[in-house]
């Protein structure tokens, strides 16, 4: 498997970018060049080293503000990152828990369940999100909620349908037989057995987080203006895009080019993990 | 008339794969004459189904036709543009496929399907097509046919599937039809019904047809001709009573082997030993020589060719190569 | 048969409003304050009597489950009380004045995505692999991982601020603006028959529709190109050739409408997004539209104003994925008895 994975020339490329992207995240405070919340009224808007008037010690230029957009950038992987996985890791969890449930045990669990998930479908994700962020005004914890709100619907309805499938398997049968314990059953036979497309669905559901929290953070809903974040930093360069074009351009191509490394590593490990889902 | 309705000559039609040039259909030659039924017999993956294809000049990438000539009255469909072609399929050679299901497009009525036939081969439109195609499908003996125009294919049984393809087959009056595999998959009473109705279409209309099948009780009821695919050669030709009474090639031998047969007891059942050879990676000579019982040295360094035996019939095999024949045949022939 | 599938169907979705509208009047029901103070804070002096009438109209001095009784009467005829920020003006006043741009605006990125996607789908799925495959994949990656904000001010510096091609905000030049039909700028010059208005409508609309639209078309042209391969390689296409169809009809008409019943869900799904979509584009192009009306109306808590445009486009969402059910019934005939 690992083989084949690797046999994908793009997708190690992709996972190589990501990486990069996670240790730059890691090691900002060793890495960046300056502090990311630092003014400074004598550099603003410096254009990036190679513009007429850029300087190496702004290699990506400075904001309205004077901060480092480098800086900035770095920091704000690191809490794309980190929002990324904790929204990804709470959604998965919650989401196959409930899925496995549901498909496992049928009956009046489910039934309640399809309505919520009915309900929760009928929000546009971002809407939602909106909703519960202004009531609750930035901040980290909410924003994890918001974002993880409805993204456990995807997991639990792949959960669901392979343990509906799971339950008539021979497998599942024959460990039945021979006496296995519900909670063995579902954790120590099924789960591994449907584990793979959910690991696929959790890398692709990396990415559209990432753009829902820069999108958020673009609106001003998202993260805590004090936290560089490169939604906000877009932001901030919205208003300057005549005088300064590079404060918007950068951490938008930031975004860009984790979310497409996590899209290509993604379609690379689905082509592994799930034969099904396979071009 | 003169001449055979469909003549086939050397045809050659090969698919480029990762693997290599796979060549599925190598050398065959076949005629059938008007009103004729000649079956094409062989196991899947022997080429049957794409020396059809190929006669429609329906092979699309990455297949394709590179040798040999098809005439349909004397004319070359080979050398037709595609238009010409287009007026032809459906026009004058028409095809059924397997699966009737899958055949028949799902989003569409029947009457759509019917009426779009002939309106693009100019034969009816509007009202009139609609009432042509009450007809046809009252002449394929479908009950309360005008009820059935506006079903979709899955409101429909199988047998009735089976029945409307052939109706969209022979709208437009065709020459000759090709019919791939139209039994498998039917059960046996609807298996017999739908090849009735093939026959009682043949004396209707003088409809010569190529059956493609593997299923040799079809083609001993049913063709008068067959010719014997494998591997994308065909190795014995002759008219269906001899082949039922004698088949000479070991490979045809073999196949009749595999069937049961009704109030013989006492022959027993057997298979073909061996597999397939792969059409990527071709055997140098004979390509049933490798799970052939009476194979000797030299089946396998050279292809034989198709020597005639008697007046009606080939073989392609040296057990039968006439004594004044020369000692090596080319590959293909 | 129709009206019964559509009237099932939109039976099933009651249920789903009134989660929906749940949870939206529980957030706002969580957010501090007293509602009626910040109706009332613009409004001057007031006398108690009038507090407490207003009180009593929203039923705020009721109980919880009156309180949600009373909102969704209230919200059924479209009463969503008064909006915090626009000088005491009725929320159902303030919208119905944005919406109108946010519908054109919608519309044109709806039928720009599809416009591009579906021709786009079969061309690639035609030849898979080929150079116009490889382009479009590329392309389609690009869009689904693209924020659309930043895409949109990439459009603006380079079609805006470089070329000077494009305006970068608003819906049309103020002085042609036509006269109010339908709301929508384009459809109104053009039944007035201004062309200079209608162009500098559709002028306007161009790059923000354009950001709008490329996450959509992106999703929806891979789904069009991997149903197409498919469906090509099924026998009813080939005997659709057999039959001596000319390709075109082939592949237009019998290839592609089983392709869009796939096709269609995704389609649904995207105009969701779309819709979503709405909020960011028109901050980032200071489109006046419902979207640019909700991120303010945060900006400035404006709760009621919130509840209302939440509810609408879920509403819209709901409503579109009944299309989308309605539609693929009718484009596929095996769905309609199920």
């Amino acid at each position: 498997m690992l083989r084949l994975l690797f046999g994908n020339r793009v997708a190690v490329a992709a996972g190589a970018v990501v990486l990069l992207f996670v240790l730059a995240g890691l090691a900002a405070p060793v890495i960046a060049p300056h502090d990311p919340n630092l003014q400074n009224a004598s550099a603003i808007r410096v254009p990036p080293l190679w513009q007429a008037g850029g300087t190496g010690r702004h290699l990506l230029g400075t904001d309205s503000l004077g901060r480092d957009l480098l800086s900035r950038m770095v920091y704000g992987a690191r809490i794309s990152i980190l929002l990324g996985v904790a929204v990804v890791l709470i959604t998965l969890v919650v989401g196959t828990a409930l899925g496995m449930a549901a498909g496992y045990f049928r009956g009046w669990f489910d039934l309640i369940m399809s309505r919520v998930v009915d309900t929760l479908l009928a929000f546009p994700f971002l809407i939602f999100a909106l909703a519960i962020m202004a009531a609750t005004g930035p901040n980290l914890v909410a924003l994890v909620l918001a974002l993880a709100f409805k993204g456990w619907v995807d997991f639990y309805r792949v959960a669901r349908g392979d343990v509906l499938a799971a339950r008539e398997a021979d497998y599942v049968t024959a460990a039945r037989g021979l006496g296995a314990s519900t909670p063995y059953l579902l954790v120590g036979e099924i789960l591994p057995n449907i584990i793979p497309p959910l690991i696929v669905l959790a890398t692709l559901r990396m990415a559209t987080i990432i753009i829902a929290e820069a999108s958020l953070s673009f609106l001003g809903i998202g993260v805590p203006p004090s936290i560089p974040a490169w939604g906000t930093m877009v932001s901030d360069g919205r208003a300057d895009v005549a005088a300064a074009w590079w404060i918007a351009t950068f951490p938008g191509m930031a975004i860009l080019l984790l979310v497409l490394s996590v899209n290509l590593f993604g379609e690379g490990l689905r082509d592994v993990l799930d034969p099904r889902m396979r071009k | 008339m003169k001449g055979p309705l469909l003549q086939v000559q050397d045809l050659h039609t090969r698919f480029e794969t990762y693997r290599g040039t796979l060549r599925a259909v190598e050398g065959v030659s076949l005629r059938v004459a008007r009103g004729e039924i000649v079956a094409l017999v062989g196991e899947s993956g022997c080429g049957k189904s794409v020396t059809a294809l190929s006669i429609m000049r329906l092979i699309r990438a990455p297949g394709k036709i590179t040798g040999g000539r098809v005439f349909l009255d004397g004319e070359d469909l080979l050398a037709k543009s595609e238009a010409e072609m287009r007026d032809i399929r459906g026009g004058r050679i028409a095809m059924v496929f397997q699966d009737p299901l899958s055949t028949l497009n799902p989003t569409f009525t029947v009457e759509s399907q019917i009426t779009e036939t002939l309106r693009v081969h100019g034969v009816a439109s509007g009202a009139e097509a609609r009432s042509r195609a009450v007809e046809l499908l009252e002449a394929m003996g479908i009950p309360a046919a005008k009820d059935r125009l506006r079903s979709y294919p899955h409101e429909l049984s199988g047998g009735m599937r089976q029945r409307v393809m052939i109706a969209i087959a022979v709208s437009c009056q065709p020459e000759l039809l090709i019919a791939d595999e139209p039994t498998t998959g039917l059960d046996v009473t609807l298996q017999a019904q739908i090849m009735d109705l093939l026959a009682s279409i043949k004396q209707e209309r003088g409809l010569a047809t190529v059956l493609i099948t593997h299923d040799l009780g079809v083609v001993a009821q049913f063709a008068e001709r067959a010719a014997v695919m494998y591997a994308g050669q065909i190795v014995e030709e002759c008219p269906v009573s001899q082949l039922m009474a004698e088949p000479l090639h070991p490979y045809t031998r073999g196949l009749l082997r595999c069937v049961p047969r009704l109030g013989r007891p006492d022959v027993p059942i057997s298979p073909i030993d061996g597999v397939v050879p792969d059409l990527v990676n071709l055997p140098d000579g004979c390509r049933f020589a490798p799970r052939c019982p009476a194979a000797m040295e030299r089946c396998g360094q050279a292809i034989p060719r198709l020597y005639p035996v008697g007046g009606e019939r080939t073989v392609r095999c040296y057990l039968h190569e006439p004594p004044d024949a020369p000692a090596t045949a080319r590959e293909g022939d | 048969m129709w009206g019964r599938f559509a009237g099932h169907r939109l039976l099933q979705l009651i249920p789903v409003l009134i989660g929906v509208s749940f949870i939206v009047f529980l957030t706002m029901h969580l957010t501090p304050g007293d509602p009626i103070e910040h109706m009332l804070g613009q409004a001057g002096r007031i006398t108690q009597a009038q507090i407490d009438e207003l009180r009593s109209h929203y039923g705020l001095d009721r109980p919880f489950h009156i309180q949600y009784g009373l909102f969704l009467r209230n919200a059924a005829v479209g009463d969503f009380g008064t909006s915090y920020s626009h000088q005491g003006r009725s929320v159902s006043e303030v919208v119905a004045e944005r919406l109108p741009a946010t519908l054109e605006l919608t519309l044109f990125a709806f039928v720009l995505a599809i416009a591009l996607a579906i021709p786009a789908g079969v061309f690639a799925s035609l030849r898979p692999q080929g150079p116009f495959d490889r382009t479009a994949t590329v392309a389609a990656l690009l869009g689904i991982s693209m924020p659309g904000f930043w895409l949109g001010i990439m459009l603006m510096i380079v079609f805006g601020l470089r070329l000077h091609w494009l305006p970068i905000s608003g819906r049309v030049n103020l002085a042609l603006i036509p006269q109010y039909v339908t709301g929508l700028h384009t459809f109104d010059a053009l039944l007035a028959g201004q062309w200079a208005a209608f162009w500098s409508a559709l002028k306007h609309l161009m790059l923000p529709g354009l950001a709008m639209a490329a996450p959509m078309a992106a999703m929806v042209m891979r789904m069009v190109r991997s149903s197409m391969i498919g469906v090509l390689a099924q026998d009813y296409v080939q005997f659709a050739r057999a039959k001596g169809l000319p390709e075109t009809a082939v592949i237009g008409k019998h290839a592609l409408r089983n392709a869009l019943i796939p096709t269609v869900n995704i389609v649904a799904l995207q105009t969701g997004l779309l819709l979503s979509g709405n909020m960011i584009i028109e901050t980032v192009f200071q489109y006046p539209g419902l979207g640019k009306l909700a991120v303010d109306a945060i900006a400035a808590a404006d709760y009621p104003l919130v509840q209302a445009v939440v509810l609408i486009y879920a509403t819209s969402y709901v409503l579109l994925n009944l299309g989308a059910d309605v539609l693929h019934a009718a484009l596929d005939p095996r769905v309609r008895l199920a």
